[in-house]
């Protein structure tokens, strides 16, 4: 056998919006005990369209794995391994930190320099909410950690190709909103 | 404007339209306004009442097996939805195309933990190709057309329909729909491209040591012709997989019988030693390769199999073939070119001689055991010409060592999930697809009794099957661990077993009790001879153990044999 190497991969998968999909998506990850990093769903452009990304580890094989069982699902229309892409990948945080009269400032340094923002002040603590790549979102993590993190929510990552779209998922996904007979199964 | 039908109306209607001639089910509160429309529909389609549900199920999958129509079965929230999911998984596993139809507790009480919710949609998941829990009427035509559809088309499975008591009596204005709207389901039956083709035969062409490994898919594909075309035009050998058996003919010179744990000594040398091996609608799972790193250490893999997800899911694949099994050997026939493998052909006959010798057939004994009664059987049935349905353990594994099977779907077993208890119900669910076929139930001591009330069943829809218990004593294949891997401590293993014979009187079936050699065909011919359903009781000699045997997670290279005649 070959050596495995395993590596994270960002998937793109388009799901049919209906009840109990990500029920089918999830329990499939963990029967199959997928490494499964971070996953965000939401809307697509496509109405009745869900679009999921998520981050699995794993060898060759794995994600192989990973990508054909999960396809096979009825609800999931189309999947894409964006990670050989060239893609924007970023993630939002809000990060609740301590502060005082003398750390204030210093942290306000560090929002700026990451290009994060301030979107709430009161007199012991800010909310800082920053949209990065996964590595600045994590360095800043570490630098605020100094000062004291109350509070963080992370949303996972969310990707998209950049250039023209040259997978077309978004196009078949909408010619079947638009015909809505899918790829004609006359049965 | 149409006339107004209520929910339980189209569920029949639809079961019309889908040409479904026979329900396997059990009534409960939240499905009985569908089966008082089948009252008021004066019957259009006939219900088998079952036992159990898990009986239920498996006649659905035992149905379809035998006919290659989709199953189907019904049953009520709660319990009755439960009691399924054994049946469910067996045929998901063996992916057999059956739809199983569900009563729910009322929308207004989803979610109320009321009297029999269970959420069978979220239970079934991982045992079903897809489901549906249905809470609106205006969703029910097309989740009833999807099921079918997704059941039996691609690799086919079984799909549940769950549907709330108030969508049953709700009505609407009805009609079929004549197509599905599937976008992310895309079952096309896919020839290969033709570079895949090439190589595929070139690794044919030039292999020394070639093996054919034949699956469920070939005789799922209808391709068992191209199937044999291909193994005698280039003289491959032929192993197949056991829910194989039966795609090659088991007497055919090239046949190698079928491979894995308890498979034949010669096919899991040549599986071992081949060059390449072509295996084809075989999802190759642990039962056949043993360790999968120690799987066929020479060969270049081929893997024929229209799931994409079966491409590597197991063993390094040199060259997977994503398609239909028929399209890819009609592909495929043209481009093999004749060939003899005289060395390789001697050297498994070799191989086949030293098994016959080690043939529980060729041992000096007086003592009844199974292997003898599936031999005369299989004498006794003009070679074979019947359908069994057998049970698990290990006279599962003697059926399909010593019972050649020519035709295809002539053995229905729980091959994937091993299911004890599958037998009868499913030879139930074969016969009534397959009147006129002579159906053998062969089910251990323990098994049988698992789904043993389904002979009332047998009686109600009156049907011929003959049942043959091979009676051990013991849960003989654990039994048969315990021996060699547990130093004999035979712990929860022997049985207290009713008497078979009196237990069949008791529904109205004659039956025999079997304990000499001498007495089997006989038998076999009093059951044959008996209009309606028989029931022999073989009372076979108790620790007689299945060889070839490979300890799981072991190589097959590393079978434990039964010693040779002269050494025992
Ligand atoms: C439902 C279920 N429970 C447990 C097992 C584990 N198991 C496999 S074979 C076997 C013994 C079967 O005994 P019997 O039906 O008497 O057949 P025999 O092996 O004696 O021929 C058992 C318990 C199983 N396969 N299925
Ligand atoms: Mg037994």
């Amino acid at each position: 056998m070959t050596a495995t190497q395993t590596k994270s991969h960002t998937i793109i998968a388009w799901l049919e919006d209906k009840p109990g999909v990500l029920n089918r998506v999830t329990g499939l990850f963990s029967r199959r005990n997928f490494n499964i990093e971070s996953l965000t769903v939401g809307h697509s452009e496509v109405k009745g369209i869900s679009r999921m990304t998520f981050v699995a580890r794993g060898d060759e094989r794995d994600l192989q794995q990973v990508e054909t069982q999960l396809d096979k699902l009825i609800n999931v229309v189309h999947i894409a391994d964006v990670s050989q892409e060239p893609t924007v990948v970023r993630e939002m945080a809000l990060i609740k930190v301590a502060t005082s009269g003398q750390t204030r400032g210093e942290i306000m340094q560090l929002v700026s320099i990451y290009h994060a923002s301030v979107v709430d002040v009161d007199m012991t603590s800010l909310i800082i909410q920053i949209v990065a790549p996964e590595d600045r979102v994590d360095s800043l993590i570490k630098l605020l950690d100094n000062y004291g993190i109350e509070e963080m929510v992370r949303t996972g990552q969310v990707a998209m190709v950049r250039g023209s779209s040259r997978h077309g998922h978004s196009h078949s996904a909408a010619t079947v909103a638009a015909n809505g007979n899918g790829n004609g199964h006359h049965a | 404007m149409s006339e107004l039908k209520t929910g339980g109306q189209i569920i029949w209607e639809s079961l019309i339209h889908e040409g479904v001639e026979v329900v396997f089910g059990l009534p409960g509160g939240t499905i009985l306004p569908t089966y008082d429309d089948l009252y008021k529909y004066n019957y259009p389609v006939h219900h088998v009442l079952v036992t159990h549900e898990q009986g239920a199920a498996h006649m659905a999958d035992g149905y379809a097996r035998a006919t290659g129509r989709v199953g189907v079965c019904m049953a009520t929230s709660g319990p009755g939805a439960t009691n399924l999911v054994t049946g469910l998984a067996t045929a998901f596993m063996d992916s057999t195309p059956v739809v199983a139809i569900t009563g729910q507790v009322p929308k207004t009480l989803l979610g109320r933990d009321g009297f029999q919710e269970a959420d069978i949609r979220a239970i079934s998941m991982p045992v079903t190709k897809h489901n549906y829990l249905i809470t609106d009427i205006r969703d029910l035509p097309a989740a009833l057309k999807e099921a079918f559809y997704i059941a039996r088309t691609g690799r086919p499975g079984p799909v549940l329909v769950d549907i709330t008591k108030c969508v049953q009596q709700d009505s609407m204005e009805f009609t079929y729909p004549a197509t599905v709207n599937l976008p992310g389901y895309r079952p096309n039956r896919l020839t290969p491209d033709a570079a895949v083709i090439d190589r595929v035969a070139r690794l044919l062409n030039e292999a020394q040591r070639p093996v054919i490994v034949a699956g469920q898919g070939v005789s799922m594909a209808k391709a068992e012709v191209e199937l044999r075309q291909l193994a005698e035009k280039a003289n491959i050998p032929v192993a197949t997989s056991l829910l194989g058996v039966g795609t090659f003919p088991a007497t055919h010179p090239l046949s190698l019988s079928w491979g894995g744990m308890h498979g034949e000594a010669y096919c899991n040398y040549a599986l071992q030693e081949c060059d390449v091996m072509f295996a084809i609608g075989a999802r190759l799972d642990d039962r056949l390769t043993g360790a999968f790193s120690t799987f066929a250490p020479k060969a270049r893999i081929i893997h024929v199999d229209l799931d994409p997800a079966e491409m590597g899911k197991n063993l390094t694949i040199d060259t997977p073939v994503v398609g239909d099994a028929l399209l890819t050997l009609r592909a495929l026939l043209p481009q093999v070119e004749p060939n003899e493998h005289p060395a390789w052909l001697g050297q498994i006959s070799e191989w086949r001689s030293d098994t016959t010798e080690r043939d529980i057939l060729a041992q000096e004994t007086d003592e009844l055991v199974a292997p003898y009664v599936m031999r005369q059987l299989w004498h006794a049935t003009n070679q074979g010409d019947c359908t069994v349905v057998t049970d698990v353990g290990q006279h599962q594994m003697w059926e399909a060592q010593y019972f050649y099977h020519t035709k295809p779907r002539s053995l229905l077993t729980s091959g994937g999930l091993g299911t004890m208890g599958y037998a009868l119900p499913a030879a139930i669910g074969a016969q009534m697809g397959r009147p006129q076929e002579e159906m053998w139930v062969i089910a251990g001591d323990g098994g049988f009794q698992m789904t043993m009330p389904e002979l009332s069943t047998v009686m109600q829809e009156r049907l011929p099957i003959k049942i043959a218990i091979i009676n051990n004593g013991y849960l003989g294949m654990v039994r048969q661990w315990q021996d060699v891997f547990y130093n004999k401590r035979y712990v929860g293993t022997p049985l207290f077993n009713p008497d078979f014979v009196k237990v069949a009187e008791a529904y109205g079936i004659p039956g025999r009790a079997v304990t000499r050699k001498e007495d089997v065909f006989d038998a076999i011919r009093q059951a044959q001879n008996t209009a309606g359903p028989f029931l022999l009781d073989f009372q076979v000699e108790e620790f007689t153990n299945v060889y070839p045997m490979v300890a799981p997670g072991k190589s097959n290279a590393d079978m434990i044999r039964r010693g040779r005649p002269v050494e025992n």
